[in-house]
């Protein structure tokens, strides 16, 4: 029993052993196709990369909450004041800071280079601010409620909720996050049509060979073996290519994430590039070599018949 | 061993290849089947090959029906023919060994018992020196013989040989022949079909001869049932 497994896997290592040379024989051909199977497989994983890293960035900014009311011109620093000392007292509300036109003023003159022109101006255009700091427990219902209820107060004139760009970020990766999966369907589905294509031409150039193969009693089992493992080789040394462009991307995508998340880890950036997503690209190549070359083995090999 | 009752062949679109056939070969027979170019003689091998099935009537092979076997069990069937062609069908990319080796791998054979085996087998033909040649570098003569090498390797009970020696001059051709007739020597029912009947004559066995898709009536008192 034991020896005839052996047997049994001795021939499948063989099968293995041979349709690796097979490839290797015609290099140039091959290595289209890996590099193209690689391809395919490296872009859905290269986009979740940077949906995973676009998370990490629009995490780190999710404890900002901040809001800012911007009062009217016509009110005074007393009433800022005044507006602020009301808002303390509310329980859903952390801090409130007061910015006033004079400090804006010296702010915006220093960080922005317009100093000649504002001075020119001879009054000051800011407006007295709040920056309002909800506590953590607020959740954005109530949120939007407390800034729709200061901007219709007589005072103030707008309220700009910081977080909004981040709501917009996270609907980005959203839709990326979508695109990623319609993307892995539509590029997986290339790579078993590009394997099943390579396979059919393989299968055609060698149809003498299979005729006398049946000839000498051959099955179509026997025939296919050989090609499944061919088209599995694609997979998986075209997903191995994909790994090497994977790693290459999360390189250049390392520094630009490290700015804009200000976090100096090396490996931050490299979320996204771990034993999953390898994994999940030669599972992918794998079992899409593995189909691709079984659609074309099992509409091709029984059809060719000695004559 | 072989048994053809009231056959007939017609392929698709033309007329009768073969008509009303029957005649029985005893196992361990050495069969010449000729007649003029068209009379159905190939038809006929490849009937007992399982490459073309009858229209009408049976085939019998060993008592079995060979006609109407399930397309699943014609490769197990097939490993038990061997098969010799006139321009021998050998693979290219491999050694005359790889070769012979073929039936044996296909036939699921260990790797021990196959060397073996391929290395008796092209003793047998004279080609042990030349097992990992490719055939393309050995004469016709010697590539014929690798093509038999593989066609008994497996020992099969009936051995199929279309003109085996078409291509070959006529002392090659002898020499083939007489290759035949020992392996015929050692039990091997062989139906061989070819034109050349001055080899005929040198060498022994029955004789049917085909025209236009029937028995000649002359030979067939040989092969009554
Ligand atoms: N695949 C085919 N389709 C249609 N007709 C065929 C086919 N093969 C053979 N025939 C016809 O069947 C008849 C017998 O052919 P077959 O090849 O058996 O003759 P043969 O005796 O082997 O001739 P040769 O000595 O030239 O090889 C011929 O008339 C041939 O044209
Ligand atoms: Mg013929």
């Amino acid at each position: 029993m034991i020896y005839k497994l052996r047997h049994y896997f001795g021939l499948h290592r063989q099968n293995a052993i041979d349709a690796f040379d097979d490839i290797i024989q015609k290099p140039l051909a091959s290595m289209l196709t890996i590099a193209v199977i690689g391809i395919a497989l490296a872009l859905p994983a290269a986009l979740n990369l940077l949906v995973q890293n676009g998370r990490s960035v629009a995490d780190s900014f999710d404890g900002i909450r901040d809001f800012s009311v911007y009062l009217k011109p016509s009110a005074s620093l007393a009433d800022a004041d005044k507006l602020a000392e009301s808002l303390r007292l509310r329980s859903s509300i952390e801090t409130v800071k007061i910015i006033s036109a004079d400090e804006a003023l010296k702010d915006f003159q220093e960080g922005s280079g317009f100093s000649e022109a504002l001075s020119a101006l001879g009054t000051n255009p800011l407006p007295h601010t709040l920056v309002v700091r909800p506590t953590e427990a607020a959740d954005a219902g109530k949120l939007t409620t407390l800034a729709d209820e200061l901007s219709a107060k007589t005072n103030v004139d707008q309220v700009r909720i910081d977080t909004d760009w981040v709501k917009r970020l996270n609907a980005i990766l959203d839709l990326l996050r979508r695109s990623v999966t319609i993307a892995g369907v539509l590029l997986i589905a290339a790579v078993i049509i590009i394997v099943g294509n390579t396979i059919r031409l393989d299968i055609q150039s060698r149809r003498d060979e299979i005729e006398v193969l049946k000839l000498l009693g051959a099955s179509d089992g026997f025939v296919r073996r050989p090609f499944l493992y061919v088209g599995v080789w694609y997979g998986l040394v075209g997903g191995l290519f994909g790994i090497v462009l994977l790693v290459i991307s999360a390189l250049i995508l390392a520094e630009p994430i490290e700015r804009l998340t200000g976090l100096y880890q090396a490996s931050f950036a490299l979320q996204g590039l771990n034993f999953t997503s390898i994994g999940a690209i030669l599972l992918g190549g794998f079992l899409s070599g593995w189909v691709g070359a079984w659609s074309a083995v099992s509409r091709h090999i029984a059809s060719i018949q000695p004559s | 061993m072989i048994r053809f009752d009231h056959m007939t062949k017609r392929y698709e679109g033309g007329r009768d290849a073969l008509r009303n056939i029957s005649f029985e070969v005893p196992k361990g027979e050495l069969v010449f089947l000729t007649g003029p170019s068209g009379a159905g003689k190939s038809t006929l091998l490849k009937l007992l090959a399982c490459i073309e099935r009858p229209t009408r009537g049976q085939v019998f092979v060993n008592d079995r029906n060979i006609g109407r076997l399930p397309n699943r069990q014609i490769p197990r069937y097939r490993q038990q023919v061997g098969l010799v062609f006139q321009d021998n069908k050998l693979l290219q990319d491999r050694s005359a060994f790889d070769n012979v080796a073929l039936p044996l791998i296909i036939a699921g054979m260990h790797q021990r018992e196959v060397g073996r085996r391929v290395r008796a087998a092209l003793d047998q033909v004279g080609l042990l020196k030349k097992e990992k040649s490719p055939p393309r570098t050995l004469s016709l003569g010697e590539q014929q013989r690798v093509g038999i090498a593989r066609a008994v390797v497996s020992r099969p009970g009936l051995l199929v040989a279309d003109e085996p020696t078409g291509n070959l001059d006529p002392e090659l051709s002898l020499d083939i022949m007489r290759l035949f007739k020992r392996f015929n020597d050692i039990g091997v029912t062989m139906v061989i079909a070819t034109h050349d009947l001055n080899l005929l004559n040198q060498l022994g066995g029955k004789r049917l001869v085909l025209k236009d898709g029937e028995i000649d009536e002359h030979t067939l008192p040989e092969f009554k049932r």
